[in-house]
């Protein structure tokens, strides 16, 4: 027995950014009367879903990749134990230091006494989900340290005091006119005759960042792979502000949920040609950072990293719910789904939304805190194909349904329906009783009204199928 | 051929002229249809909305009442697929591996009505007349779940007098989602409403597709725009002819 | 108990008795030979300005960039006259950051991407040398160029710092479209030349 070491733990209340402040429905209906929000988000999701799916068109070999990337993953999981103490040798023996956090509190003071000790209070960050997910920057700041996010989307986010709504774009709720006036009013020494090119916008942040990246001398990272074999990290990027945080600094620290491992180096093949084609729809994304420990007389000098579980356990030990963990965060699921498309992220409450959030952000903190992102789906099945690891998050969204709390009232419903479906005769007189009450007016009441708000209720037909068989 | 009629619960209560169409165009084309009584429901809305436990009493009859014919068909690809991919997961779920064996068993042998019809019994020109402009939704179920393709349009394309027009965005989900379309109303709403824009926008007379359900949804909400557009099964159109 | 411990027990006790897949599909391609044209191609669409076939330091010299900051491993028959070259022994990030542009070679070009992969050897020097001037000039060898992704992987060494450039600096952060120009060099200049006898 090993269990004595503690049973799989979900990921604690009070800290990160995992749990929203209501339910999905109540944020969702306020997210739908943003019209300017739904434009933003219909012409990206758009966008990316056509150069996507150019650039998987070019490859024969799409489905024997994620075939492949979808095995790989599940062979990582199963012999997660062994890989994560063989990365731990790796990394250790090219001269970087490992670091074990169980939980999103551990992760974060492990980082801010890192960080205090190299006697800095300042912190230049490469995207990250996993430090967003345990709110890496609320505690810095809180210990004095100031976090500058480089990454062009977060920095969007940053400075417009708001929060990520997508997980590759994180400003994909904003358009280029609203990113112009936060820029305007958020950047110090910004041009003041700024327009809304995009060009522009992206020049006005290599300005802006400049002196940052070439001054600060500790950066925080994540990580897209980690190799177990060699000990290797990858960071994949567009803009050069992961380059610049990998390079320059004296200090590098490396925060990495526990899923992110991949058993060989060979295995590198399948997922650096899946994801970008999946995530930003190119064949190879502008910059890929890859580097073993630390190398004297080229980049940081002191590199930590730091495996974090925070609730990735939980997820381990449900034998459905724990391919969740083979997602690489390439948001093709989200790109495609007709609910984050018209919704957004942020009503989903956690830092990971739409369909991979919506099974992933549950089993995280336990389906209790998270009780409607299981239904925050039509179940249409997009993401499942979207999917370059080929995550059934369709079956995983219904098989979470069975977990979370249901309603009383519900309860009782759904227990006399299928007491009634049991039982033809009953079932028969059921019809007939809902053909004779005929609705009046085609309005229902609760929890009914839902439908009838917009649309109309079928006139019940005369006769059933099954009378109508019975007199032929 | 002999083949059992699996209504659906949806079709049999609200929706009998689909399954009326069902059996006329089976029998047309020369086939026995029989319609094994003590059918009900295969349990899906329980499956989807998390109530798997209730269903178990339900996928236990399904497999019962259909286990003993070769060939089931269903004018429905939602529920097609739950008995396809969510019967033996209920089975196995309850530990009754026994019941997850037979439900398989059926499985293999159910059929969504264009599958039948392209697949087993081989024929795209069904004979039928049906003289107006139609768009087609390619329901998710049937599109994702069980992947039937463009057979339903195959289908269509030789129906005399029909003109088939391209629905924008086809793939997209109309919103209804089974209890989605309740507990997240908002949502299941505006997916609607690009639904119906877009089925407007092909200035069709007719909205088809192999699921009452989604019909039902599409239709409910153009009812209440009075749109104009009529929401017609597939089956119905198929068992259409010029002496009809 | 330590983290290490809790962590590792918590995630044997939640695998239980899960067994790997049996094997890993890999009916992917791989072992492919390279096409030349494609690499042209590829980077030429992500806005990478392609020579080919011309002489190295003319090319370079037409470029113009001034100061030229080379790794210590240079080919010296690369380096036009008349440019003021600055050898990297340890340049500060100030001094390269204001350089007029960088001339490195390169470990391997991955046709099917547009990619090309540096891994700090001496002709390719540290990392952050190709990283602050905004112009970078990278020679690839005919013989570096790989067909696609598992070919490269094969060829490099994971123990070296790499890193796989394909085009100029781009975001795609605003409306998911994608521009060029963020914080690495904006410019990126690929001279293709024959392969080592
Ligand atoms: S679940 Fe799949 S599609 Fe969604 S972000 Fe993860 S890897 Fe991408």
């Amino acid at each position: 027995m090993t269990t004595f070491l503690g049973m799989p733990t979900t990921a604690p209340r009070g800290v990160g950014n995992l749990r929203g402040d209501e339910p999905f429905p109540a944020a969702a209906r306020k997210a739908l009367g943003n019209a300017q929000l739904r434009r933003n988000l219909g012409h990206a999701t758009t966008t990316i879903r056509a150069k996507s799916g150019a650039v998987i068109g070019e490859l024969p070999d799409w489905q024997e990749l994620r075939t492949a990337g979808s095995a790989l993953k599940a062979d990582t999981m199963a012999r997660l134990p062994e890989l994560l103490v063989q990365l731990e040798e790796k990394v250790t023996a090219a001269g970087g230091v490992v670091h074990w956090a169980a939980d999103a509190n551990e992760a974060n003071r492990i980082v801010t006494e890192l960080v205090q000790a190299t006697g800095h209070d300042r912190v230049i960050k490469v995207k990250s989900m996993a430090t967003q997910e345990i709110g890496l920057n609320e505690a810095l700041e809180a210990a004095g340290i100031e976090p500058v996010e480089t990454d062009l989307a977060e920095l969007i986010v940053q400075l417009g005091h708001d929060k990520p709504s997508h997980i590759l774009v994180p400003a994909i709720h904003r358009n280029r006119a609203e990113i112009r006036e936060i820029f305007l009013r958020e950047m110090p020494g910004v041009d003041p005759a700024l327009t809304d090119e995009p060009v522009i916008l992206a020049g006005a942040a290599r300005r802006y960042l400049r002196e940052t990246f070439l001054s600060t001398k500790v950066a925080v990272s994540g990580a897209n792979f980690a190799i177990a074999e060699t000990g290797t990290l990858a960071v994949l990027e567009s803009e050069g502000n992961g380059r610049m945080c990998l390079t320059l600094p004296e200090t590098l620290i490396t925060v990495m949920g526990i899923e992110k491992l991949v058993p060989t180096w060979q295995d590198l093949e399948v997922f650096l040609q899946l994801l970008p084609r999946a995530s930003t729809g190119e064949r190879m994304n502008p910059y890929t950072s890859m580097w073993t420990g630390v190398t004297p007389g080229d980049g940081p000098q002191n590199f930590h990293l730091v495996l974090l579980d925070n609730g990735r356990s939980a997820v381990l030990a449900d034998e459905v719910g724990r391919q969740a963990l083979h997602c690489i965060r390439c948001s093709a699921c989200l790109n495609v789904c007709p609910v984050y498309e018209r919704t957004g992220g942020h009503a989903y409450g956690s830092v990971y939304p739409g369909p991979i959030g919506a099974v992933l952000s549950p089993q995280l903190t336990g389906v209790e805190d998270n009780a409607s992102l299981p239904y925050a789906s039509s179940l249409c099945g997009a993401c499942f194909d979207a999917c370059p690891v080929k995550i059934d998050i369709p079956s995983i969204l219904v098989h979470l349904r069975n977990e979370v709390p249901h309603p009383r009232a519900e309860q009782a419903v759904m227990a006399s329906a299928a007491y009634t479906m049991d039982h033809p005769k009953l079932y028969a007189a059921a019809q007939h009783a809902a053909k004779l009450s005929r609705f009046s007016g085609r309005r229902l009441p609760p929890p009914f009204n839902g439908w009838t708000a917009s649309r109309d209720l079928p006139e019940p037909p005369p006769e059933t199928f099954r009378d109508w068989w019975a007199k032929r | 051929m002999r083949i059992a009629l699996f209504v659906t619960c949806l079709a049999d209560t609200m929706f009998p002229a689909a399954a009326k169409a069902t059996v006329r165009l089976l029998e047309r084309l020369g086939h026995e249809v029989v319609f094994p009584a003590g059918q009900t429901c295969c349990g899906q809305m329980h499956i989807n909305t998390g109530y798997q436990k209730d269903a178990l009493p339900l996928v236990r009859r399904h497999v019962r009442t259909f286990a003993p014919y070769d060939v089931v068909v269903a004018p429905s690809g939602s529920c097609v697929g739950s008995v396809r991919h969510q019967h033996a997961m209920v089975a196995r779920a309850a530990g009754d591996e026994g019941l997850a064996a037979r439900a398989e068993d059926v499985a293999g042998r159910t059929y969504e009505l264009s599958e039948l019809l392209v697949d087993v019994l081989g024929v795209e020109d069904v004979g039928a007349y049906y003289p107006h402009r139609v768009t087609y939704h390619p329901t998710c179920h049937s599109l994702r779940m069980i992947r039937v393709g463009d057979k339903p349009q195959r289908l269509l394309r030789h129906v005399r007098g029909l003109e088939l027009v391209e629905l924008p965005a086809a793939e997209q989900c109309c919103g209804f989602g089974g209890t989605f379309a309740l507990k997240n109303a908002d949502t299941s709403t505006a997916m609607l409403a690009d639904k119906m824009r877009h089925v407007l926008g092909t200035g069709a007379e007719v909205c088809t597709a192999g699921d009452s359900s989604c019909l039902m949804h599409i239709g409910g909400g153009l009812s209440r725009l009075d749109a104009g557009v009529r929401t017609v099964h597939l089956a119905e159109i198929l068992a259409a002819t010029e002496a009809a | 108990m330590s983290s290490k411990d809790l962590m590792l027990g918590r995630i044997r006790a939640a695998l239980g008795d899960t067994a790997p897949p049996a094997g890993i599909p890999r009916d992917y391609r791989g072992d492919r030979v390279a096409d030349l044209d494609l690499l042209v191609h590829r980077l030429e669409d992500y806005r990478a300005v392609v020579h080919r076939g011309v002489p190295i330091a003319e090319t370079v010299a037409a470029l113009a960039p001034a100061p030229l900051v080379v790794p210590p491993g240079i080919d010296p028959a690369w380096l036009p006259d008349g440019v003021k070259v600055l050898p990297d022994e340890g340049l500060s990030a100030d001094t390269l950051a204001v350089a007029g542009g960088v001339l490195t070679a390169a470990t391997v070009a991955v046709a099917e991407t547009g990619t090309i992969v540096l891994d700090g050897s001496p002709d390719q020097g540290r990392r952050i040398i190709s990283l602050l001037p905004d112009l970078h000039i990278c020679v690839v060898r005919a013989d570096q160029v790989v067909a696609s992704v598992p070919e490269a992987l094969t060829r490099l060494d994971p123990g070296r710092p790499l890193t796989w450039i394909s085009g100029p600096s781009a975001t795609s952060d605003i409306e998911l479209n994608r521009v060029e120009g963020v914080h690495g060099p904006r410019r990126l200049h690929v001279i293709l030349t024959e392969a080592l006898s």
